[in-house]
């Protein structure tokens, strides 16, 4: 007996109602800018870690590193459709869009999520692979599924995956987890909720209407502002932190302390005044603050100022 | 030959980027295997 037919393909051999995603709209899932810094705090962790990878196998790790961010980020679009259709910021992306079915996408970030861990694990060691697929996970499912929608802490306990990527480079050359990479670690995860708060404040209305429980739409601005600088003040002497545990150099700590004291004064500024310019003033910051840091270590180890 | 409806071209064009797209893919893959394989097998250590 033959099933009974429920859907028929037009003559053509497509199915004129089926998404139809182009090979760019399998890129946009990837979330390419988000890759992009992973892509570097991961660098900086592979060229700052003690030992030597062969350069094939290093850029095979730092492929795996931003691979596994892009899996992390199509698993995320397929989970947080709903949300990204009410959002401005979102609206466009290929499954909100129509462009893409939820199915695909999914699929899509299943596969390079397992295939991203596995040749990690291939080219360099079972320590990174591990760390790869503890940072995907915990985007996923704590991050994405459990936290997002649930705590107006999200971002502070989420910020956890965006913070591997320099752990992860440094285990794949060296194969541990040291105080150097934790250090690295550290200095992401606590930058991480003054930035993305500082955009909070600004977007406020529109996570309300999305309903996420963003700390700006569930506390208000005061409550926010408070914690902002609470972070601010524990960042500004953690960013001179690699200096201290000798993973950089003294004039790096100089640097990484004036910047933290800017970043302290415009946190104080934005509290003090409170609004949507200085808000993207502090975001703009916070973006180039971290690049700095990241950049000047990168830096010191590839011209042999820090070895 | 009939004509074919615009929507039914775009779609193939579609399919073909798509298709393309993943033979550069799995080409990459078979050079990166490739290459993984020769310097595992050179120790892997840095030159």
């Amino acid at each position: 007996m033959s099933a009974p037919t429920t859907h028929r393909w037009p003559a053509s051999g497509f199915d004129a109602l089926a998404p139809n995603p182009s090979a760019a709209d399998f890129v946009t899932l990837l979330k390419p800018r988000v890759m992009s810094l992973v892509v570097f705090t991961g660098l900086t962790g592979l060229v700052m870690a003690p030992g030597a990878l062969h350069p094939v196998l290093a850029l095979v790790a730092i492929l795996c590193i931003a691979i596994g961010a892009g899996a992390s980020g199509a698993i995320n679009m397929w989970y947080d459709a709903d949300i990204d259709a009410v959002m401005e910021r979102t609206a466009d992306r290929p499954i909100p869009a129509g462009r893409m079915s939820r199915e695909q996408a999914l699929t899509f970030g299943v596969i390079l999520a397992v295939g991203s861990v596995a040749v990690m694990g291939l080219a360099t060691n079972w320590v990174a692979a591990a760390l790869l697929a503890l940072t995907i996970g915990f985007y996923v499912f704590v991050y994405t599924m459990f936290l997002k929608r649930r705590t107006p802490q999200n971002i502070v306990i989420g910020g956890a995956a965006g913070a591997f990527p320099p752990m992860i480079g440094w285990a794949a050359v060296s194969g541990d987890v040291a105080i150097g990479s934790v250090v690295l670690f550290a200095l992401i995860f606590f930058w991480t909720p003054p930035h993305f708060w500082a955009l909070g404040l600004v977007k406020a209305k529109e996570y309300a209407r999305a309903g996420v429980p963003m700390l700006p739409v569930v506390a208000g601005e005061k409550a926010t502002l408070r914690q902002i600088l609470l972070y601010s003040v524990i960042l500004a002497p953690l960013g001179v932190l690699p200096a201290v545990v000798g993973i950089a150099s003294p004039a790096y700590g100089v640097a990484a302390g004036v910047l933290g004291l800017v970043f302290l004064a415009l946190a104080i500024r934005l509290a003090v005044r409170p609004g949507n310019k200085l808000a993207m003033g502090l975001f703009g910051y916070s973006i180039a603050y971290l690049f700095l840091l990241f950049a000047w270590m990168l830096g010191e180890r590839l011209l042999g100022v820090w070895a | 030959m009939a004509n074919r409806d615009p929507a039914d071209v775009e779609r193939r064009k579609r399919q073909r980027s798509r298709n393309l797209a993943l033979l550069a893919v799995l080409i990459g893959v078979i050079v990166l295997f490739y290459l993984m394989t020769i310097v595992q097998f050179g120790g892997g250590e840095a030159p």
